[in-house]
């Protein structure tokens, strides 16, 4: 009896310390981030793992006040809004389309959009960038935001199609039959429905909006139009020897991401791993 | 009714425009030769031999082909990690949130700090160095052959979470039914989780390693171009950073080529993911 409860307990003990070394990596670069943005580039050269003893905003203050941040800042978030704006709104209606308009070929429109969700952006980017040369659109933001906002969709209309789906359809019935019309329908019934599954679906676009560097980095090429991301690999680059100012860019890009991460946990996990089940 | 049409309109136009077009005309530049902003000469297949014939495109394959054993790594570990937060431990939410953390940071900022970390003089050598550990210093990004490890790395550690979410997911929708059965006839705990629970959710190990394939073949450029832009040399490119390579250069019909034959695989995989994606939700 004995010898099982103390194996019990290294058992737990093992399970727990697994954890922990797990957690523990899955969060340094986090607090070496974090850390270094607080040290002054001096005192990172000395010591770079050290806790910062004497923390200063100088590394924030100078990337924020020397540097185009801000605008790449808004950048960022006037392509996201935008971006995610455009492709939720789209994706509702074709979504409610398919589920409960149930159009010719409704099928086929469904699973083209599961197939395209997987297709790599970076096979799309020559001819997109030639189109947008061509339009005059390279190097503004509505480049970008034309670009994304399709990307978007697929996963979009995946997401949202899955959650109509679950949605009781008397309730879509008996308003019809009460002569409402379909957008009367959408917008009474079936859009107060899916408050939660509309925030979770927003939060993960947005996310990828706010992380993504590749198109960002090829349709916007000077400086005041840049993302963020995009101008974090210039500073990168461009201050290679002081770390602190560097990683200060870096924290300012994630904290949107944590803070938003930190408030709504559960949208992330069941939006993000929505791609995946059911 | 007409209003189903119409309102699946937008959504077909930006479909057409973001995968139909772009998807038709690579092929089409593929076979021509320029930037494409002044008329372009039709080439043939030159493209295509002079990419495969270009060692840095080899490189770049191989180098995806590398980074493929990631994928047996961060699931493997994942599934681990699952199967223990399913023995209902306590903390496990805490535990998963934040596992689950560095799957939604952006991976450029990620990737700046594991350039600093990784650098000949950087953090992870001098702490090395500190405890005495100063002989497996290496210069991880500087050294042709551990550039692309430390590449896998990054992915490895920002993709873990993905899949210890998915998986405990699956293990906790599982009727427990199955498993104190198991326990009743005297299953140890080991022989329980692999011999009751992964067979089980199975489907999901499958639709998920198809998932994570095409994300390192095809998705992991953000990782190479802030954490070493494919040098020393082209030794860590990829077959993404080769694109954005060729085509920075003005040699579109270049990229474009690539662009087909990465498609090409990114294809069957996707073909695959439908198929396995079907049987997951069958079971």
């Amino acid at each position: 009896m004995r010898t099982t409860s103390s194996g019990k307990l290294v058992g737990l003990l093992a399970r727990h310390g697994f954890l922990v070394i797990i957690c523990l990596s899955a969060l340094y670069p986090l607090w070496f981030i974090a850390s270094t943005a607080l040290k002054s580039n001096a005192a990172y050269q000395l010591d770079p793992t050290g806790f910062p003893i004497h923390p200063t905003l100088g590394a924030l203050r100078s990337i924020v006040a020397d540097q185009p941040l801000p605008r790449w800042m808004w950048n960022s978030f006037f392509v996201t809004v935008s971006s995610v704006a455009a492709s939720t709104l789209i994706a509702l209606l074709a979504a409610y389309a398919a589920v409960f308009g149930r159009f010719y070929g409704h099928r086929v429109f469904l699973s083209t959009g599961v197939a395209l969700m997987v297709v790599p952006p970076v096979t799309l980017l020559v001819p997109m960038f030639v189109f947008m040369v061509n339009t005059g659109f390279v190097n503004h933001l509505q480049s970008v935001i034309l670009f994304y906002t399709g990307l978007l969709v697929p996963f979009a209309i995946f997401f949202l199609s899955n959650f109509f789906r679950t949605v009781p359809l008397e309730l879509m019935e008996a308003a019809s039959s009460e002569g409402a019309g379909p957008f009367t329908i959408l917008r009474r019934i079936v859009m107060p429905l899916s408050g939660a599954a509309t925030v979770t679906l927003v939060v993960v676009q947005a996310i990828w909006v706010w992380n993504e560097l590749l198109i960002a980095l090829v349709f916007l090429q000077n400086e005041s139009a840049r993302t963020l991301m995009a101008g974090l690999t210039q500073f990168q680059g461009r201050f290679a020897t002081n770390e602190p100012l560097v990683l200060a860019g870096a924290l300012i890009s994630i904290a949107p991401v944590v803070l938003l991460y930190l408030s709504g946990q559960r949208f992330f996990v069941r939006g993000l791993t929505a791609g995946i089940g059911k | 009714m007409l209003w189903p049409y119409l309102y699946a309109l937008p959504a077909v136009v930006a479909m057409a425009f973001a995968f139909g077009f772009p998807l038709v005309q690579v092929v089409r530049d593929s076979f021509y030769a320029g930037d494409f902003t002044r008329s372009p000469i039709w080439v043939g297949l030159d493209n295509y031999k002079g990419v495969v014939s270009d060692p840095e495109f080899r490189q770049s394959l191989l180098n995806n082909m590398k980074l493929l054993l990631s994928v047996p790594i961060m699931l493997g570990l994942g599934l681990a990690i699952a199967l223990v937060l399913n023995d209902r431990i306590r903390g496990m939410r805490q535990y998963q949130a934040i596992v689950f953390l560095p799957y939604v940071l952006p991976a450029t900022a990620i990737g700046i700090a594991f350039s600093f970390l990784l650098q000949g003089n950087g953090v992870l050598n001098t702490a090395l160095r500190k405890i005495h550990l100063g002989a497996i210093a290496q210069d991880w990004l500087g050294n042709s052959h551990l550039a692309i490890v430390s590449v896998g790395g990054l992915v490895i550690w920002q993709q873990l979470g993905f899949g210890v979410v998915v998986f405990t997911a699956a293990l906790l929708a599982l009727p427990p039914e199955t498993a104190e059965a198991a326990r009743i006839d005297g299953a140890n705990w080991w022989q329980l989780q692999l011999r009751v629970l992964v067979p089980q959710i199975r489907p999901i190990i499958e639709l998920l390693t198809v998932i994570q394939v095409i994300t390192v073949l095809s998705w992991v450029f953000n990782y190479v171009y802030v954490l070493t832009t494919g040098g020393p040399g082209y030794s860590s490119s990829v077959m993404e950073l080769y694109i954005w390579r060729s085509f920075s250069q003005g040699a579109n019909g270049t990229a474009a080529s690539i662009a087909v034959m990465l498609f090409g695989m990114a294809s069957v995989l996707i073909g695959l993911s439908l198929w396995v994606r079907r049987r997951a939700e069958a079971a």
